[in-house]
């Protein structure tokens, strides 16, 4: 009786699991064709699909319940979440240093000038070579 | 760290005296594990003034929560500006003042700002002192930074130092 309980609880847990995750994955999806530039899409893309798989992952160890499907799949989860970031930082940055231009909704760019074109060196205050291209170099 | 590894080796053990490799087992181990090392390694290191194992795993498991409200917040958010028409964000590129100091501090907060949806870390300053962000809902920059500090980065350091 209380095996036949568990048993229904679990599986509720595991379509819950399964649904949500699926869920997001489609956001993550839909996301990459309606943001506007590529950083609300890599914001759009990366997270939600890091959410989706958490999501199905651990609907796979609840399911099976077994010691190492489950440390398989929690694995999984953490060199996921170990490596999207980090790709997504990379292509964020890769764009912007390019000149990828951002969404004319943005309103505030406190990057820009903060680069240094030739040696690549990020300062965290402007410097006066740098304030002069600024007005040149308009987002809008 | 190490307490997190011999509590681990303690599970293991626990696993290994049973015969049986099940979640089960392993979770009571690790709680029995848990409870030997709070008790042995409570109060604050005398060496290095670091505090004990269970005022560690407490601080961890908050960061934990933290990031898992977080996440699973601003995913709904997000998700709601894809799937309705028109567009709520104000996006913008911030640039954060950093109190982390070390290669490890700064890649755990700026991947973490990452994860959580609407926020990704774009760069650092090669002087360590500021972390640039893109925020989708920049409609107040400051109060941005100041939840990004009181927030992820004053957990982090907590854990770490």
């Amino acid at each position: 009786m209380i095996n036949e309980s568990f048993g229904v609880v679990r599986e509720v847990v595991v379509l819950a699991l399964l649904f949500v995750g699926a869920l997001f994955l489609l956001l993550a999806g839909v996301g990459v064709v309606r943001m506007p530039d590529v950083f609300t899409r890599m914001s759009a893309a990366t997270k939600a699909a890091t959410l989706g798989t958490l999501c199905m992952l651990c609907a796979v160890a609840v399911y099976f319940n077994d010691f190492g499907v489950t440390v398989r799949s929690m694995l999984v989860v953490a060199f996921v979440f170990m490596t999207a970031p980090v790709a997504a930082h990379q292509i964020g940055r890769a764009a912007y240093f390019i000149g990828v231009e951002l969404w004319s909704g943005t309103r505030l760019d406190e990057l820009r000038g903060r680069y240094d074109a030739e040696t690549h060196v990020l300062n965290s205050h402007t410097t006066k070579n740098n304030s002069a291209s600024d007005e040149t170099h308009d987002t809008d | 760290m190490s307490g997190f590894l011999w509590n681990i080796l303690l599970a293991l053990a626990w696993v290994g005296l049973n015969g049986e490799f099940t979640n089960g087992n392993f979770i009571v181990g690790f709680a029995l594990g848990f409870l030997i090392l709070f008790f042995a390694r409570r109060g604050t290191d005398g060496r290095t003034g670091a505090p004990g194992y269970g005022r560690k795993v407490w601080q961890v498991t908050g960061l934990l929560l933290f990031f898992i409200k977080k996440l699973i917040v601003a995913n709904v958010r997000v998700a709601y500006d894809v799937l309705t028409p028109g567009y709520r964000m104000r996006p913008g590129i911030l640039a954060v003042p950093l109190d982390a100091r070390t290669d490890l501090e700064i890649t755990l907060l700026a991947n973490l700002i990452t994860l959580t949806p609407g926020t990704l870390s774009l760069d650092v300053s090669n002087d360590r002192r500021t972390l640039y962000i893109h925020a989708m809902y920049a409609d107040d920059p400051e109060a941005v930074k100041l939840s990004i500090k009181h927030g992820f980065e004053r957990r982090i350091l907590e854990v770490l130092r």
